[in-house]
């Protein structure tokens, strides 16, 4: 099953409670995914340099070992420690930054990259996962998050969503692919790593070399209804807001409001009408193979 | 007039009340919130108006009650409906009226993909437009649409009768278009009268089917 929620803020007035308006709707969305949690969150740019978040395998990993062993190569501005996870504020070249941790740290997996965007992801209930990272207290200007029924790979912290697929982008996917496996492999030989067995990190990883060859998000999506195969309602989170596509078929839900405050797309109804003003909302079903997509002008 | 109110009540109280009731009583439902399984099961012909957005499979198994959603409705209304009458104001979601055998389904907006898949002698009257695959391997009853179809109309059909008053993407295999003659032209007043609505019958198209699909074709034997 899964559930996905994404929420854009609109009236710069709300961004200070993005998190609090965003947690009730992944709540809302536990019984559709009661195995694992995540949420992608954009949030305090750091322009001068990059933001990278990262998790621990282990949750006895040692940060502060971290943060005097990567100030000897860089410029650290600041390491943010929530439980096995860690958003790293780096005045340095991303790839540099994240080709050092692949080289160094085996035992850390980079989950996000880019200037804005932070991704936490943990697995066990909803609930608790809204609760231990504190979710409700996060301001921003938008977010994505995902509720996991696993049907095709383990249940595992780094099996859950969101995905990232390149710098300041990342993937919820409501759904199953059935070319995971050969799309993994041809993906591999074309330079793409994966960590995991999980059908949506080849749904990710697609998209990341579809842009690295050039592609617009646009064209990349456009593409992908041609390569995987399978049921899907994507959103995907850009540093300036988030896209929503479902497949050909059509079958995963998606339903989509707008107000002139905010903007949302989720699984169900019902996370919607958590919102304030949903009731007056202009509510809609994407249509299939279409992209819907908001962005700050 | 009962009001019932799912802040407060959950919808298995509001469900056992509702099939409890006798003919003739009048509800009232509030924050339904996109909640599942709203009004479903009810076999009295009593009054039922729903106010606000509802999840999945409202209206799932009806006999005889009136409903009306006030809003939007989410996947599988009216699922196996059996008769009297369901009635939203606003969008349906995927596979409404679904396998309905009879009753009069109407949405005054537009419906989504498979709308009446395998239906089974139930009126249904969109005021918009349906989705892809609707009416697939529709058995009896009508299929009105006062907007456009999605693509694969009609698929597999069997004797239903479908009346599209915009285009349609495309027809399924085995539905063709069909003669519209005074017959259905009084069906389809009927129809869009019990619905609240006014077109006129001239502007719509009559679908069916080819009945291609009723006997093996021998020459198709090499395929198996």
């Amino acid at each position: 099953m899964c559930g996905i929620v994404g929420l854009f803020i609109k009236n710069p007035a709300l961004e200070s409670q993005l998190g609090a308006l965003v947690a009730p709707m992944l709540a809302e969305m536990t019984e559709r995914g009661p195995d694992s949690a995540g949420i992608a969150i954009y949030r305090d740019p750091h322009e001068s340099g990059c933001k990278i978040s990262v998790l621990a395998q282990n949750s006895s990993f040692d940060w502060n070992a971290l943060e005097v062993a990567i100030k000897e190569f860089f410029s650290l501005k600041k390491i943010v420690v929530v439980h096995n996870q860690a958003v790293l504020f780096v005045d340095s070249e991303i790839n540099k930054v994240q080709d050092w941790l692949y080289n160094n740290y085996s035992e850390l997996s980079v989950i996000s990259a880019g200037t804005s965007i932070e991704i936490f992801k943990g697995k066990g209930n909803p609930l608790d996962f809204i609760e231990k990272f504190d979710i409700k207290g996060m301001s921003g200007t938008h977010a994505l998050g995902h509720t996991r029924m696993a049907t095709e790979s383990a249940i595992t912290t780094e099996h859950s969503h969101p995905f990232s697929t390149g710098q300041d982008l990342c993937l919820v996917h409501n759904g199953s692919l059935s070319n995971h496996n050969r799309l993994r492999e041809t993906l591999r030989r074309r330079g793409v790593h994966f960590k995991t067995d999980n059908d949506t990190e080849v749904a990710a990883g697609y998209l990341s070399w579809r842009l690295s060859e050039g592609d617009d998000l646009d064209q990349a999506l456009n593409h992908a209804i041609d390569d995987l195969d399978g049921f899907y309602t994507f959103a995907i989170g850009t540093k300036d807001g988030f896209a929503v596509m479902r497949d050909p078929i059509g079958c995963k839900p998606a339903i989509m409001a707008e107000t002139d405050d905010w903007a949302a797309m989720a699984s169900e109804y019902r996370a919607i009408a958590t919102l304030p003003g949903a009731e007056n909302a202009r509510i809609w079903e994407p249509e299939p193979t279409q992209i819907y997509s908001w962005k700050r002008s | 007039m009962t009001e019932i109110n799912l802040d407060t009540s959950s919808v298995r109280s509001l469900n056992v009340k509702l099939q409890g009731a006798a003919s003739g009583d009048n509800f009232n439902v509030s924050n339904t919130g996109g909640k599942h399984a709203v009004s479903v099961g009810l076999t009295t012909a009593i009054n039922v108006g729903i106010n606000g957005h509802v999840g999945y499979y409202c209206a799932g198994m009806n006999q005889q009650a009136n409903i009306t959603i006030k809003g939007n409705a989410g996947p599988g209304l009216a699922e196996n409906m059996m008769s009297g009458k369901v009635h939203v104001t606003g969008n349906a979601s995927q596979y409404a009226g679904a396998t309905a055998h009879g009753g009069l389904l109407v949405i005054e907006g537009d419906a989504s993909s498979r709308c009446g898949i395998s239906m089974k002698g139930v009126s249904i009257v969109i005021g918009g437009n349906i989705g892809h695959m609707s009416a697939f391997m529709a058995q009896s009853g009508c299929l009105v649409v006062c907007g456009n179809a999605g693509d694969a109309l009609g698929d597999s059909i069997y004797e239903a009768r479908l009346y599209v008053r915009g285009k349609v993407a495309s027809l399924g295999t085995d539905c063709i278009e069909k003669e519209m003659r005074a017959e259905h032209k009084e069906q389809l007043e009927e129809l869009l009268k019990q619905s609240g609505m006014s077109h006129n019958v001239d502007e719509f198209r009559r679908y069916g089917s080819a009945r291609k699909l009723y006997n093996f074709d021998i020459d198709q034997v090499d395929a198996y």
